[in-house]
């Protein structure tokens, strides 16, 4: 690809005393796609996403937004740069109305002296912003001011992911965002995430759900041992390979798994 | 503003009020009302920082002693010192101020739980009292002192203008808890505090925020109490006040668990304390037997607080 990446990572360094969760890790998402990453446990998967989010610092490499370097001291750094994370344990508050956590942290004032004077905030317009932007990536509820509470684990992740897409300006890291639900659910936010795409956000993920990360990603970034070990795509390898790659597995492992695993061709 | 979790506190209000009507004829005057009013209104204003503070997950213990402490500096200083009564009420409420900040400071910065501080302050603010004090009560307060005791008539009945006040304050708590992003936040930060740091909220400013603001409304509470009691009374606010105030809070149906209820609800609970105070007076009953009665009651509330939120887990 000749393209620019919106986000680069360059030999990303951490050490946690005598631990390296990250040596020298590489990283790029390019304009429009989904670039997930998969790893053991281990592999530093999670070290690369909080270093690209700002959730911690890397020792050592450099991060470029735009193909500039930025360091991020902070989530509210990442944020305010335009990358917004979803976790995977439901970040919501239940109690609020789902336009309430929509805008929680951003919320909308009147303009003029009722908002700034008395700070009033603009709730008709902060519910109008948020139904239409449902109606946009087509999330079904049955009313933008019920509590998040009564929705079920998919719609909260549902509100969790709108709210990424809302306020993200240029990439949403999605942190093993369908972990916490059940089998329907994760279909849903799994069509809400490739819904996001489509309307030009590049999204990176987390997941260890192989099928899912071959469904939706355009590319795949494999971790093993702190460093990006390759980056395949669901078109050149298939799922046992790239496990393979992530475990580790020597050549002559890897064509046994495959004789064992494609005894008959997919493909006529 | 009468939304589905105050319905609950409202109808206890109505309740206790017909059952008290029945057994005592002169409960529904309108003086008898007003002095209800009178006696809710301390309680009523230390509640409202004590909604604060709940909303967050956290409880203040020390609200009763804090109030006190700046009930004997406001009165010392403007008696025993000299000083101008309106730089002496300033002092006192500062000093109210100050144990809030104190609260919320380890709170937020020790992260310790706030039953924990609070029970420290309490003491801390107990001792000071008395210290500060010698025990002695101070009296022949100045007018500014006395303000929110006095009364004005309306179709003849007495309202004091600190009942008054404390209408008002409530409908300033009312207003920054659901009309402003502060409330929101904290909310926010008392139903999932975790969510709210993600979100991008600075949880530890919104929860000093709590405690600052509550410490004022305690000193609030120590400059209505003085205009009430007329004294600067070192054995002031250590019993039914700070049990009332957390009562009032969880009878309006604000939950212990954090994140749930209203500035609404406490008004009504603080009203149903007082009818309840009133009212076993009224009929007779001991006063030993009205802390037996409170004590129930906030068991009772605190019962279905725990019980809704089993269920909403579930």
């Amino acid at each position: 690809m000749n393209e620019q990446p919106i986000l680069e990572g360059r030999g990303l360094v951490k050490r946690y005393g005598q631990v390296v969760a990250l040596s020298g890790a590489d990283f790029e998402l390019y304009p429009n796609e989904i670039v997930a990453i998969i790893g053991d446990n281990g592999a530093g998967k999670s070290t690369l996403i909080k270093a690209l989010s700002g959730a911690l610092q890397p020792d050592d490499g450099e991060i470029r937004l735009d193909g500039k370097r930025v360091r991020f001291r902070s989530p509210g750094d990442a944020r305010s740069a335009g990358i917004e994370t979803v976790y995977q344990d439901l970040a919501v508050a239940p109690s609020l109305d789902i336009a309430s956590n929509i805008f929680l942290g951003r919320e909308a004032r009147f303009r003029g002296p009722l908002g700034i004077g008395l700070r009033l905030l603009d709730k008709r317009r902060m519910r109008r912003e948020a139904a239409r932007h449902f109606e946009e990536l087509k999330i079904g509820v049955q009313s933008i001011t019920q509590p998040v509470e009564n929705l079920s684990g998919g719609q909260r992740q549902g509100v969790a992911v709108a709210r990424a897409a809302k306020w993200a300006q240029r990439l949403a890291i999605m942190d093993e965002p369908t972990a916490a639900l059940g089998v329907k659910e994760t279909r849903q936010v799994l069509d809400l995430i490739l819904r996001v795409r489509e309307r030009g956000l590049p999204v990176i993920i987390i997941s260890h759900d192989m099928p899912h990360v071959f469904e939706l990603a355009d590319r795949i970034l494999i971790m093993r041992l702190g460093k990006r070990v390759a980056v395949v795509t669901p078109q050149t390898h298939t799922m046992p390979e790239a496990v393979a790659i992530m475990t580790g597995a020597t050549r002559s492992e890897l064509e046994q798994a495959m004789t064992k695993e494609a005894p008959e061709p997919e493909e006529p | 503003m009468l939304t589905a979790p105050t319905v609950g506190p409202f109808l206890a209000l109505l309740l206790a009020m017909a059952f008290f009507s029945v057994k005592s004829e002169n409960f529904l005057h309108g003086q008898n009302l007003s002095l209800i009013l009178q006696q809710v209104m301390v309680v009523g204003v230390l509640a409202i920082g004590q909604t604060f503070v709940i909303l967050t997950a956290g409880i203040d213990l020390s609200c009763g002693t804090v109030m006190a402490f700046g009930q004997i500096v406001m009165t010392k200083l403007a008696v025993a010192n000299g000083v101008d009564p309106l730089l002496a009420i300033a002092l006192g409420i500062l000093a109210c101020v100050a144990f809030g900040f104190v609260n919320g400071a380890f709170v937020t910065g020790v992260k310790l739980p706030a039953f924990i501080v609070t029970l420290g302050t309490l003491n801390i603010a107990f001792a000071l009292t008395h210290v500060y004090s010698n025990d002695e009560t101070y009296s022949d307060l100045p007018s500014q002192l006395l303000f929110f005791g006095r009364t004005f008539t309306v179709r003849g009945t007495d309202i004091t203008y600190g009942v008054v006040f404390m209408f008002v304050l409530f409908g300033i708590a009312w207003y920054a808890l659901t009309q402003t992003a502060w409330g929101r936040h904290v909310y926010a930060v008392g139903d999932n505090i975790e969510a709210s740091r993600l979100m991008g909220i600075k949880v530890n400013r919104v929860l000093l925020s709590v405690y600052v603001l509550a410490g004022l409304t305690y000193g609030i509470a120590a400059l209505l109490l003085v205009g009430r009691t007329e004294l600067g009374d070192p054995n002031a606010g250590q019993t039914t006040e700070n049990l009332d105030a957390i009562t009032a809070v969880v009878l309006g149906g604000t939950s212990l668990f954090g994140g749930r209820g209203s500035v609404i609800g406490t008004l009504i609970g603080a009203i149903v304390v007082g009818v309840f105070r009133n009212g076993l007076t009224l009929i007779g009953v001991e006063v030993v037997w009205q802390y037996f009665v409170t004590g129930i009651l906030v068991i009772l509330a605190v019962s279905v607080d725990q019980l809704t939120h089993r269920s909403r887990r579930a």
